[in-house]
C-alpha cells in the first residue's frame, strides 16, 4: 500500500505518495523528477545523493521515503537563488573541480553543510568532513581548493556585511 | 525489497505493543543505516518497520549527577556536537564519530550501533568501558542489561520477542576519570576497525590508577572486557611495566579472525598495542582535567 507524505522540499510544501520501501533518493528522482540528487552506490558510501534532512547532512539512499513525513529537505537545487549562483558553485567552476559530474551535487550540499557548521576549516577538516563524498574521476584536489576558496569568499562576505 | 509496513509510533508504550503484536516480522528502526541495506538484500520477507525516531526519550541526551541517559536513536551527529558529554565521556563521543561518514552520522545512532552489534561496531567497546547499561523495555516489563551481556554473537542481541532498547544508562564518571576508544583501519577515515579498545581508567592524585575498565572490538565475535588489563593498570602510574602487561592481556583475551582487513596475529598484536595507547590517552586526558 503507498504511505502518503507531506514534507518540505526546499522551503516548498510537497506532497507524494511512495511504497514504504522507497528510498528519498528515489522518490526524489523518479516520483518527484528532481534529478539533481545523484545516485551512485545506493548504499551509503559515496555521498553522491547528499541531501539535508531537518538539519542534517544525510545520504538520500539511506532514508526512507515515508521518513519524510514532516520533515525539512534541502537539494541541491535549492542552493542556487533564482538568479545566481552560489559562491560555492561559483568556486566548483572557477577551479573545475569537477570532471564526470556525478559526485558534484553531493558534494555541493555537503560543502555548504561544511561550511554553515565550520566557516573556517583548516583542509584537513574540509578533507576529512568530506570523506563520505567519493569522486571516482579521483579530482581532489581541485575539490579541495574550491572548498577552501568558497570558505574564504564566503567568510569575506559575511566580513562586508 | 519486499513489501514494508512502516509505522512512527510518538510513544514507547505504542512502539512496544506494535512489535509485539505484529503479525510480520517486526523490526525496530533508528537511524537505518545498517536496517535499509540490510532490508534491500532480504528479497523476499515482508516486515514490519517501526522507527522510533518520532519518540522523543528515544532521541534525547540528558546529563545529571547519576550521569548521561543517552537516548538510543539519537544520530552520532547530534550526539557529537555535545561539549558537555564530550567532556565527561571523550572516548565514547570520539566512538561515535568514527562511524562511517559525516552522512552515516546524521542518521546512525549509538543504540543502532548497538543493537546491530556488529564485532567491530566502534561504540560497543566504548559504551562498555564506560560500564554503559542497556534498559531494555518490553510486554513483560523492563529490565537493566549491561551492554556487555547484550550482545550475544555476531549480530545478535539478547532482546526477545515484543522487547526494544529504550535507553542507554551511561553513569556518572569518578572524578579524575576519562577514557578513550582508539581503532585501526588501512585508511585514514570511512573504514571498519581491524581491531579497537576502550579503556577508562581513574587516577588518584598522584597519578596512581585507582579503577580502570578495558574493552576489546572487532577481534572476537563480540567486543569483549579485558579484567586482566584492568589489572594490570590498577595500582600502577601506568609505566612501562604495567602497560606492557595491559598490552599482554588484550592480545592474549583477543580470539579474532583473519580475513580481508587483517590476519589472526596482526589483530592479535595490534589489539595490544590500541589498549596501551588508549590507557596512556586516557591518563593524559585526566591530567589535563582541572
Amino acid at each position: 500500500m503507498k504511505a502518503h507524505v507531506s514534507t518540505t522540499i526546499n522551503q516548498e510544501p510537497v506532497e507524494f505518495l511512495c511504497d514504504p520501501a522507497e528510498t528519498l533518493l528515489k522518490v526524489l528522482r523518479d516520483n518527484l523528477g528532481m534529478t539533481g540528487t545523484k545516485e551512485g552506490c545506493g548504499s551509503g558510501d559515496c555521498g553522491a545523493c547528499s541531501v539535508m534532512l531537518d538539519g542534517e547532512l544525510v545520504c538520500a539512499c539511506l532514508v526512507l521515503g515515508v521518513e519524510a513525513e514532516g520533515a525539512r529537505i534541502e537539494t541541491v537545487e535549492g542552493v542556487a537563488s533564482a538568479d545566481h549562483l552560489h559562491v560555492i558553485q561559483e568556486k566548483f567552476l572557477e577551479h573545475a573541480a569537477l570532471q564526470c559530474g556525478i559526485c558534484t551535487p553531493g558534494l555541493i550540499v555537503a560543502t555548504k553543510a561544511l561550511l554553515a557548521e565550520n566557516p573556517n576549516p583548516t583542509e584537513a577538516d574540509a578533507r576529512y568532513y568530506l570523506a563520505g563524498n567519493l569522486c571516482r574521476c579521483t579530482g581532489y584536489d581541485k575539490i579541495i581548493k574550491a572548498v577552501m576558496d568558497a570558505a574564504e569568499t564566503m567568510r569575506q562576505g559575511e566580513a562586508h556585511e | 525489497m519486499a513489501a514494508l509496513t512502516y509505522h512512527a509510533p510518538t510513544t514507547l508504550d505504542e512502539a512496544i505493543s506494535l512489535i509485539a503484536n505484529a503479525s510480520l516480522p517486526a523490526k525496530v528502526m533508528s537511524g537505518g543505516t545498517d536496517l535499509i541495506i540490510q532490508m534491500q538484500r532480504m528479497l523476499q520477507t515482508d516486515r514490519l518497520i517501526v522507527d522510533v525516531k518520532k519518540i522523543p526519550e528515544m532521541t534525547a541526551a540528558t546529563l545529571d549527577e547519576g550521569g548521561l541517559k543517552l537516548g538510543p536513536a539519537l544520530c552520532c551527529a547530534k550526539l557529537t556536537r555535545r561539549q558537555d558529554i564530550k567532556a565527561l565521556y571523550p572516548g565514547l563521543v570520539e566512538a561515535a564519530y568514527l562511524i562511517g561518514s559525516t552522512q552515516v552520522q546524521g542518521r546512525a545512532s549509538v543504540g543502532g550501533n548497538l543493537c546491530n552489534a556488529s564485532p567491530a561496531a566502534d561504540t560497543i567497546p566504548a559504551l562498555i568501558a564506560n560500564g554503559a547499561i542497556c534498559l531494555v523495555e518490553g510486554t513483560n516489563g523492563r529490565r537493566r542489561v549491561p551492554v556487555e551481556a547484550f550482545v550475544t554473537g555476531v549480530g545478535q542481541n539478547c532482546l526477545e520477542p515484543g522487547e526494544m532498547l529504550a535507553s542507554l544508562e551511561i553513569p556518572q564518571p569518578l572524578p579524575r576519570t576519562q577514557d578513550a576508544y582508539l581503532r585501526f583501519i588501512p585508511r585514514t577515515e570511512m573504514d571498519i576497525a581491524v581491531a579497537g579498545a576502550a579503556v577508562s581508567l581513574t587516577l588518584d592524585e598522584d597519578g596512581i590508577c585507582t579503577a580502570a575498565k578495558v574493552a576489546i572490538g572487532a577481534v572476537a565475535p563480540t567486543a569483549i572486557v579485558v579484567p586482566d588489563a584492568a589489572t594490570a593498570l590498577i595500582g600502577s602510574r601506568l609505566d612501562e611495566t604495567a602497560l606492557t602487561a595491559a598490552a599482554a592481556a588484550a592480545s592474549d583475551a583477543a580470539n579474532p579472525i583473519s580475513d580481508r582487513r587483517g590476519t589472526v596475529a596482526f589483530r592479535r598484536h595490534v589489539v595490544g598495542v590500541l589498549t596501551r595507547r588508549a590507557a596512556t590517552l586516557a591518563a593524559e586526558r585526566v591530567g589535563a582535567l582541572r
